[in-house]
């Protein structure tokens, strides 16, 4: 079983090689990249075109390790011992499976999407290493160890927010995604909107590289802010020609959906007002 | 099995360590790969290399192991030629005589020659036709016109390399800020102080199972705040000047505690303290904050970290008007004299190698001014610095001061 990218997921040679490595060693698998280079959706599409049960786990600020594996939810269980519930007893009934839980006990080896690890504190990597290595965890509540049946895949992303440990890194494979060259993209886009004029196209990256390549601009604009825009320029139906005129003026139509910063956007209608006084 | 690769990479400073190598040798075992070169290429960057700014690096050992390439020391391309001076700022446009002029040396001699100019040189430069720099005639740097020049740093053009590794295109991925802020960041959580306050959103066991016991078994569930870190910092920060020289380990200092302390508060001066700071270093220093606003906005359970090199004019520490840059009508010491005794737990980090304060008479004085609670800018100096700040604020805590 390979994994060579999907119909809807362009992926490069040297990710296939990441991912495949990881999971014939059943090691976790580290992304890193810009934002919108399509690092969550890695994990959702391995699932899928491998046919593998995928298990999502969104890391926030205030998540801890645990959360992963169980949460004991001893209030219903103080509420229904009150209420005389049938099963208070038996404290499994209270205990809810995370994300890790539901993939060791998975029947066949399943995906687990860790997303956005550097969110957490700083320690969160460390608390995970036991797990990570073993795949093996104990419930304290009820003195049981759970064993993984299949070695779950990993895929694991980070948005370089916060360094992670060295003892973590160790573990892992790593892939940094980089950001798709022109051909590359132009794939990329085939994939999403088939039917797209190749003239539109072409104008419409030529924009877009040339905006990502302007100095000091505070968030360049990413594959999937290039995507929502040629849909607006599809559903608008504006024409090659269009985009084409504008670009002399150096703000491109419909560049809310590429430029997201109040400050990028001054920068640019300063540069259109040069250019306009020097052209 | 390519033990001689693995200690190539060591040598060039990438952190790989036997555990990887390992998970290499065995992913190579179970087929992951085939013989081709470019497949090992991949994965091997993937077991071995976990940060993409060490992906340039790893091109460059994976080419000289695999295809014998002329290995250039990574010490001295990456460390001993600061990037500003490889910035291209300058194009220079050269005329057909110009291009004549320039003289072939080969590439020993260049090494050399590299060297020597290394140790003359103590600025940026572009242009022009000896020293180091960018778009100038000299057969170092880039951009340049010299027929048998080194290429260090820049963009290089028509590359017709085919392989990946020598295309080399991660290498402006090496070298940000952001390097070593992780250590930073965990000596800094010595000064974690918690406590529970905001919104009740942790059930409460003990309190809920007494409260229950004394509700006489009618459920009452209890909750409590989270606990969260609670201390709060204010950080001054000398700009300009001499400490130019620190302002990536200031910057690293800088972004580390900004994410690692919820109430951070920074101000920034010039050399010494006065009666006024600014907020804001980009706006030119026209925005004033009086210090006497600082002694009054902040309680005294701030902590203080001052970060400078304490390198002046002693004038400007002991005397009134001796600061550089305005008329103080009070002396500098008598601000920072009032600023400890508002903050009683305050620390001063010193990038200036400890060795050299003795030999700068303002430092010397602000160390005495300090009762010695000033710290070398290293990892060790810093987690002295963090002790010092949360023990002082454990004993005055504990002990009745007499008067």
């Amino acid at each position: 079983m390979k994994f060579t990218g999907t119909d809807t997921y362009v992926t490069t040679d040297d990710l296939n090689m990441a991912v495949n490595a990881a999971m014939t060693l059943e090691r976790p698998l580290l992304i890193k990249g810009e934002p919108g280079t399509g690092k969550t959706l890695l994990a959702i599409e391995v699932a899928q075109s491998l046919g593998m049960p995928l298990f999502e786990w969104h890391i926030k600020s205030t998540t801890k390790a645990r959360h992963g594996l169980y949460e004991y939810d001893a209030v219903s269980r103080l509420r229904d011992s009150q209420l005389g519930v049938e099963g208070v007893a038996e404290i499994r009934n209270y205990i809810d499976k995370g994300p890790l839980w539901h993939a060791f006990d998975s029947d066949q080896q399943s995906v687990v999407l860790i997303d956005e690890i550097d969110k957490a504190d700083i320690e969160f990597p460390n608390d995970l290493l036991q797990e990570l290595d073993r795949m093996e965890f104990s419930v304290y509540e009820t003195q049981e160890t759970i064993q993984a049946k299949h070695r779950p895949l990993m895929i694991i992303t980070s948005n370089n927010e916060k360094e992670l440990p060295d003892a973590f890194l160790r573990r892992c494979f790593f892939h940094y995604i980089q950001f798709p060259d022109n051909e590359t993209m132009e794939k990329i886009i085939h994939v999403h909107f088939p039917e797209i004029k190749q003239e539109l196209l072409k104008e419409a990256l030529d924009v877009f590289y040339s905006l990502r390549d302007v100095n000091g601009i505070k968030k360049k604009p990413s594959t999937s802010e290039l995507l929502d825009w040629i849909k607006l320029l599809l559903v608008e139906d504006i024409d090659a020609d269009a985009i084409k005129s504008d670009s002399s003026k150096a703000i491109p139509q419909l560049y809310g959906a590429l430029l997201k910063n109040e400050q990028d956007v001054h920068m640019f209608e300063r540069l259109a007002f040069l250019s306009r006084h020097q052209g | 099995m390519f033990v001689e690769f693995f200690y190539e990479l060591r040598n060039m400073k990438v952190p790989v360590t036997i555990r990887e190598y390992l998970m290499l040798l065995e992913a190579m075992e179970k087929g992951v790969c085939e013989a081709k070169v470019d497949d090992f290429y991949y994965l091997a960057r993937s077991a071995l290399v976990k940060d993409e700014r060490n992906f340039d690096r790893f091109d460059q050992a994976f080419g000289s192991y695999f295809r014998g390439l002329e290995r250039k020391s990574a010490e001295f391309f990456d460390d001993a030629i600061p990037d500003s001076w490889m910035r291209a700022l300058t194009q220079r446009v050269f005329s057909e005589e110009e291009l004549e002029k320039l003289e072939k040396l080969d590439f020993d001699e260049l090494m050399e020659e590299l060297q020597k100019r290394l140790e003359e040189q103590d600025k940026p430069h572009s242009g022009g036709n000896k020293w180091i720099g960018t778009g100038g005639t000299s057969p170092f740097g880039h951009s340049g016109m010299n027929p048998a020049g080194v290429r260090i740093g820049g963009e290089g053009g028509g590359g017709s390399a085919t392989k990946v590794w020598k295309k080399r295109e991660f290498r402006n991925l090496t070298g940000e800020v952001e390097i070593g802020t992780r250590n930073i960041k965990v000596a800094l959580r010595r000064l974690r102080k918690f406590a529970r306050e905001g919104a009740e959103d942790e059930f409460d066991l003990d309190e809920t199972i007494s409260s229950t016991a004394r509700n006489a078994g009618l459920l009452d569930v209890k909750m409590r705040p989270e606990r969260r870190n609670r201390v709060k910092v204010l950080m001054f920060i000398d700009v300009g000047g001499t400490m130019d020289l620190h302002v990536k380990v200031s910057e690293e200092l800088f972004s580390a505690s900004k994410s690692e302390f919820k109430h951070l508060e920074y101000f920034y001066f010039h050399n010494f303290l006065y009666e006024r700071v600014w907020r804001d270093n980009r706006r030119g220093r026209s925005e004033f904050v009086p210090t006497w606003e600082v002694l009054n906005t902040y309680s005294s359970d701030y902590k203080v970290i001052f970060v400078g090199d304490a390198t002046m004019s002693p004038y400007e520490v002991t005397e009134v008007g001796g600061s550089v840059e305005h008329w103080n009508e009070e002396a500098g010491a008598v601000w920072f004299q009032r600023l400890m005794e508002q903050f009683p737990d305050l620390v001063w980090l010193n990038p200036e190698a400890p060795e050299r304060w003795p030999q700068t008479m303002s430092t010397q004085l602000i160390y005495k001014l300090l009762g010695g609670r000033m710290f070398p800018m290293t990892l060790n100096g810093l987690d002295r610095a963090m002790d010092t700040l949360r023990k002082r604020n454990a004993s005055a805590q504990n002990s009745i001061r007499p008067h």
